[in-house]
């Protein structure tokens, strides 16, 4: 499919600015359908699994399954089967390594980093042994949502039935870990397995997001929506459920947005959600979030105070 | 540190050494130990850290494990745990074998500094204690409020009622003390473990947390077993000590354990153990030891 990268169709019209009448007039087009029902079953799950990324601080992790999985799509790309099944099967090798390393990986960025980097040579390679189009490596790299096929729509879907099933059943456990790992394995709480079990749930959740935002642009999409939600609630049911919502409505609007403009979706996909983490820093500095301690209690903790405000600036 | 008595405490009389005010020790023939250990080991990493260790913990107790880093203190609360297996003798915890999980045991480990930025609320935090680590979601409103009813007792009982909506991260180390105590408490325990619950905090929050620890053991009733660096603060409230040093391991209450004596012989080295004119104790002499981790000794007395 060419120009499926370049937008939608819908900016040679442009938009009516009646709400009913242009989504009518979106989901009219197949590609569209297909965006639409791919694209939040994967928002769902970035959404929901990011909250317990950014609970984890394992958003490098995150990050070099993404680009571990670039190899995989290429590779699809070049023996001619669906790309997200390549980035599927690389990323979750990917993930379980790092998960049954576990503790020993942490402080080791560098080995991550060098795997990440030989994956993205070794992608590199694929692609130029692959004769095809070479809009094909900027679809892994970018996302490529408007292109979907029905086949990997319905892969998506069934990914998202796979992971939030998962997801519910290890949530409790899974969130103690991830708060406090020590009591956790005195409760009798695998910790090991649990750790696995997210990892493998993070690669799922990975493949999934790449086709909307592309390999490269992973974190707008699978971390910024749980780094928001954060920030905004602090019980972790609601946090997880906020996150869900923004990640979906992040997709819709960079989906519409895409379609009446000649811009690509994953432009849209990391400004919205740049430009809401931002707006949520720059609230919080005045709100809740950075209430100073209650006068009943002592001192804070020097750490806390130390800490520098917001890093970013525009 | 120093052990030498300045001019106001020469004209005072001579203090006893035994400090005042400390809890009664229970008896031989009161209930079944709680932890029973004959001929235990420990090792770390293929290493015997300490050995022939004989000693039971009676219900009720308040036991301080002391001793030089490294010596073996968190090891023991891991083979409590369940965690690590005893690499030599037999160890029973509340009359059977160590077992993970075991919900009759609370564990505060050693305090770390949680992010600042993790904006999860102390009551959410406290709550894992009740539940976290059953399967699946809960939907159950009445269990929902059960939780919550109990989150807000074990809050108010470690006096953290204030902090439930605050977010962890951005409480001081004391206050993250007490909601960890909280979590521990919400699955009530008969055994409390708290690994250096003590250590970097000042001197005054090192008494309140101590007797805060006491005031609820009173309140609960449960086993506490306290490891920590410095003996002063918990002396007024610990039935016995545990001395953990080269490569051994001395059980009794304070007045038998830290002395020149004792401590002499467990470290091998000339140790001596001074105590100042408010009753505090100073154990000196071992600047430049180390403890010695390979040499084998026999159960202690």
């Amino acid at each position: 499919m060419t120009g499926v990268l370049a937008s939608g169709y819908g900016f040679l019209s442009g938009p009516s600015w009646n709400l009913v009448a242009d989504v009518q007039n979106m989901l009219s087009f197949t590609f569209m359908r297909n965006a639409f029902a791919a694209g939040t079953a994967s928002a769902l799950v970035a959404g929901l699994i990011g909250y317990f990324v950014v609970l984890r601080a394992s958003s490098f992790a995150a990050h070099a399954i993404s680009h571990i999985g670039f190899a995989g799509a290429a590779g699809a790309v070049l023996i001619g089967i669906n790309p997200v099944l390549g980035v599927g099967a690389l990323s979750l090798a990917a993930s379980v390594s790092m998960g049954l390393l576990g503790r020993r990986l942490r402080g080791r960025d560098v080995v991550i980093g060098l795997v990440m980097a030989a994956s993205l040579g070794l992608g590199y390679l694929f692609i130029s042994l692959y004769t095809g189009n070479a809009t094909d490596a900027y679809a892994v790299l970018f996302g490529q949502i408007f292109g979907i096929t029905a086949g990997a729509v319905w892969i998506t879907l069934l990914t998202s039935a796979v992971v939030l099933a998962v997801l519910a059943a290890i949530y409790r456990p899974l969130l103690f870990a991830s708060l406090d790992e020590e009591v956790a394995e005195a409760r009798g709480i695998r910790v090991g397995a649990v750790g696995l079990g997210f990892m493998m749930l993070l690669a799922l959740a990975v493949s999934e997001a790449v086709q909307v935002s592309g390999v490269l642009l992973i974190f707008a999409l699978l971390v910024a929506p749980g780094a928001i939600a954060g920030r905004v609630s602090r019980r972790p049911a609601a946090a997880l459920a906020l996150s869900a919502v923004l990640a979906i409505l992040i997709t819709w609007a960079s989906l519409a947005l895409a379609f009446y403009t000649p811009y690509p979706v994953s432009f849209y996909v990391t400004s919205l959600a740049f430009v809401l983490y931002l707006g949520v820093r720059a609230m919080g500095r005045g709100a809740g979030l950075r209430r100073v301690a209650a006068p009943a209690s002592p001192a804070r903790e020097p750490a806390a105070e130390a800490r520098p405000a917001a890093t970013v600036r525009t | 540190m120093s052990g030498t008595a300045g001019p106001a405490a020469a004209a005072a009389p001579r203090p006893a050494p035994v400090p005042v005010g400390r809890l009664g020790r229970p008896e031989a023939g009161s209930p079944a130990p709680v932890i029973e250990a004959a001929g235990l080991a420990s090792q770390y990493r293929e290493r015997t850290v300490w050995s022939a260790a004989d000693f039971s913990v009676g219900a009720g107790e308040f036991l301080t494990v002391l001793g030089p880093n490294g010596a073996g203190k968190s090891t023991l609360l891991r083979m409590v745990l369940g965690l690590l297996r005893p690499a030599e003798g037999t160890l029973r915890v509340l009359g059977g074998s160590p077992r993970r999980g075991n919900p009759a045991i609370g564990y505060v480990p050693q305090r770390r500094t949680l992010d600042p930025d993790l904006g999860v609320r102390a009551a959410d935090m406290v709550g894992l204690g009740v539940d976290g680590h059953r399967w699946g979601v809960s939907v159950s409103p009445r269990k929902k409020q059960e939780k919550a009813q109990e989150v807000t007792q074990a809050l108010a009982s470690v006096g953290a009622a204030h902090l439930a909506g605050r977010a962890v991260g951005r409480l001081s180390g004391g206050e993250q003390q007490r909601l960890q105590l909280a979590q521990a408490l919400v699955s009530r325990p008969q055994l409390l473990l708290l690994d250096e619950p003590l250590a970097s905090l000042d001197l005054r929050s090192q008494q309140e947390v101590s007797q805060l620890i006491a005031d609820l053991q009173a309140e609960y009733g449960f086993t506490v077993v306290l490891v920590t660096h410095d003996i002063n603060p918990v002396l007024g409230v610990t039935d016995r000590v545990m001395y953990v040093a080269g490569g051994g391991v001395s059980v009794g209450p304070p007045e038998e354990v830290i002395t020149s004596a004792s401590l002499s012989r467990l470290y091998q080295a000339d140790v001596e153990v001074l105590t100042d004119s408010r009753g505090r104790i100073f154990v000196v002499g071992l600047e430049a030891e180390t403890a010695h981790p390979h040499s084998p000794r026999g159960p202690r007395p």
